[in-house]
């Protein structure tokens, strides 16, 4: 059969080396898990920098690695806002103002801090959504996984599914979240050691960083933009025809810098549940904050990979020989490869061992991430609240094992639907993004104004889904046709430059209707919590002494640390401006 | 908890970065593009990590030191 990569005995030594630390770590931790505490929450025994590390890897699954390669194929620099004003301004205000409330109210999960705060069914409907959506993003990831590794090294998809579906049970099973925990941060260590010489490697072929920007803007003219448009990321986003990613500044700015990344970063109970597992306020505060100084360097190591493919697919399109090209795909390329295509190209027997393993390594802690943030809602939030209260912790400890086993069943599942059916996967996939739209303000007013009522809340979060569906349903991106694209609801009232401005506004109708319903309909209900019960759990009704440290110096403080880091992101988008 | 991540870290890089070591050394680069830095990238890098896992488990065991002596 033919393949992409051809792997050599060493590098199979590599993967499997590497897979046998992945399972020793979760055999070191076995004796460790004595309660459902310890194997869902790690019991806050966690070190900041590590709770760091996993914080930023849980979001560092392979998707994310080879979608950023992609589109920084497709949008050159215009790709780094997803991180430096779609994650560190979002992670830096967790850190500051959000994780005092999250760690401070003893909640164990994120559904569970609704629960204390505000009412039975908000918990319920953020519980219920987060795990069908852990579920399927789990299975979508194996499913990833599976395709990838047969069109490149020929396994079958039965196979791949087995091989990831086994390892990651067998450590969860024995090391629960601290194993999943430390995975990750070996998976952390993988990606930059393997994927950081294939920057050097790029960067030396297309001439420095100078050379790479002077050929960028071939590739910018050759589709009609502006020489700047792929190595600018500000430069060009006066009007949505300026840039290929087809954003304007305001879209970009609330819809993705906001709404999206607000969304995403101070709510998700995946990442979230990383910082819970410090084990200190500090450290849970700075645990974000750790995690925000590589993710604002990750573009180098996840974009310019993209950048420099483009560079020398265009090349090679122009006449150049016995360069890297992207494979061809409906009359355009196949931006998805820019990843494996690039470490084949620029690896040798050895490093192509070790960017292969980097590789399977984030499929599989992306699903492990899932799986562990599952687990934990499953036994605390939905079992524990709805099923069976009151029982002894050994029966939920077993629950816990239990829900593990069939949480990564129902992914294998899911990975087999999304092989048959690709599109309910992509309707799932905007389903769940209505869901999520709204979120964050519900969050922001229930930790910032006391006033906000559980009804208040709960009504604010299914307005603010209907409102993200209305709106998808009646509008489309340029060029569409396909009714998952949009346009569902019979009449298009507007048409979207692209895909992207018009998931940005999606975002920023939802929030909108969330935050004001929820707002109007407090004011209309009776709160049914006491300040003394919302102590902990609201910015106002929380003394100082609860919310800070114990005074520490200066320079260990988390505002001035947080601030730093807004510092330095804002110098590096003047310096790509 | 009672195992130092450093520890598997540091031992997972010192393992890998030897081997890749000593792929470059035996196995020449088929291509002008696996020269990082004028030599082989796996030797560069391997070097790199190996350097990177012996950082590690000097901490680590730094830290079970300062442990050992303060209990």
């Amino acid at each position: 059969m033919h393949t992409i990569i051809h792997l050599g005995r060493v590098d199979y030594i590599i993967v499997a080396i590497y897979f046998a630390f992945v399972l020793g770590i979760g055999w070191l931790l076995r004796h460790t898990m004595k309660g459902s505490g310890d194997f869902l929450t790690s019991r806050h025994s966690i070190p900041g920098w590590v709770a760091g590390i996993a914080f930023l890897s849980a979001n560092l699954g392979a998707q994310e690695v080879m979608g950023m390669g992609a589109q920084g194929a497709k949008y050159g620099i215009m790709t780094s806002h997803f991180y430096w004003i779609g994650a560190i301004p979002a992670m830096v205000f967790l850190g500051v103002f959000m994780m005092p409330f999250y760690y401070g109210s003893k909640a164990r999960s994120v559904p569970e801090y609704l629960k204390l705060r505000f009412d039975e069914k908000t918990r319920g409907f953020n519980a219920f959504s987060f795990a069908v959506m852990t579920i399927f993003s789990s299975g979508i990831s194996m499913y990833a996984m599976a395709k990838l590794m047969g069109l490149l090294l020929g396994w079958s998809f039965a196979g791949s599914i087995a091989i990831s579906a086994v390892i990651v049970l067998v450590y969860i099973l024995l090391g629960g979240l601290t194993s999943a925990i430390y995975n990750e941060v070996l998976q952390f260590f993988m990606i930059v050691f393997g994927f950081l010489p294939l920057v050097f490697l790029g960067l030396k072929d297309v001439g420095g960083w100078s050379g790479l920007k002077a050929k960028l803007a071939d590739v910018a003219v050759s589709q009609h933009y502006a020489p700047g448009a792929w190595s600018e990321a500000w430069g060009h986003v006066g009007s949505p025809s300026d840039n290929p990613m087809g954003v304007e500044w305001f879209g970009l700015v609330m819809g993705l810098g906001f709404v999206l990344s607000f969304g995403y970063w101070c709510t998700d109970f995946l990442v979230v549940q990383r910082a819970l597992a410090a084990n200190s306020m500090t450290a849970a505060r700075r645990t974000p904050l750790i995690a925000a100084v590589p993710k604002m360097l990750f573009p180098f190591l996840v974009i310019l990979p993209g950048m420099i493919a483009i560079v020398l697919t265009y090349q090679a399109s122009q006449g150049a020989t016995g360069g890297f090209a992207l494979p061809p795909k409906n009359g355009s390329y196949d931006y998805d490869l820019v990843v494996p295509y690039m470490l084949v190209h620029y690896f040798p027997t050895g490093m192509l061992g070790l960017g292969m393993t980097a590789l399977m390594a984030s499929f599989m802690s992306g699903m492990a991430g899932n799986v562990t943030a599952f687990n934990t809602v499953w036994t605390y939030d939905i079992y524990q609240s709805y099923i069976a209260r009151d029982k002894p912790d050994a029966h939920y400890l077993l629950v816990a094992r239990l829900a593990t086993v069939f949480g990564i069943a129902l992914s294998v599942a899911a990975a087999y639907l999304a092989d048959a059916y690709n599109n309910i996967m992509d309707v799932l996939q905007l389903v769940f993004a209505f869901v999520n739209a709204p979120l964050f303000a519900t969050f922001l007013l229930g930790m910032f104004w006391k006033r906000a009522t559980g009804n208040g809340a709960f009504w604010g979060l299914v307005l603010g889904t209907a409102a993200a569906a209305a709106h998808h349903g009646l509008t489309i991106p340029f060029g569409e046709t396909s009714l998952v694209k949009g346009g569902w609801l019979g009449t298009v009232v507007h048409t979207y430059p692209s895909n992207m401005a018009q998931n940005f506004w999606t975002a920023i109708f939802a929030w909108t209707v969330c935050f004001v319903a929820t707002i109007a309909i407090s004011l209309a209900t009776e709160s049914r919590k006491t300040d003394a019960q919302l102590r902990g759990l609201v910015w106002s009704l929380t003394p100082h002494e609860d919310r800070e440290e114990p005074a520490l110096p200066f320079w260990k403080r988390i505002a001035p640390f947080g601030a730093l880091i807004l510092l330095l992101t804002v110098v590096l988008n003047v310096i790509f401006r | 908890m009672n195992l130092d991540i450093r520890y598997p870290i540091g031992l997972l890089f010192v393992i890998v970065g030897a081997i890749l070591t000593g792929c470059g050394i035996f196995l020449p680069p088929e291509t002008a593009s696996h020269l990082l830095l004028g030599t082989n990238v796996n030797i560069s890098w391997g070097l790199v990590q190996l350097a990177f896992g012996a950082v590690m488990l000097a901490l680590a065991m730094r830290g079970a030191r300062k442990k050992g002596g303060g209990s």
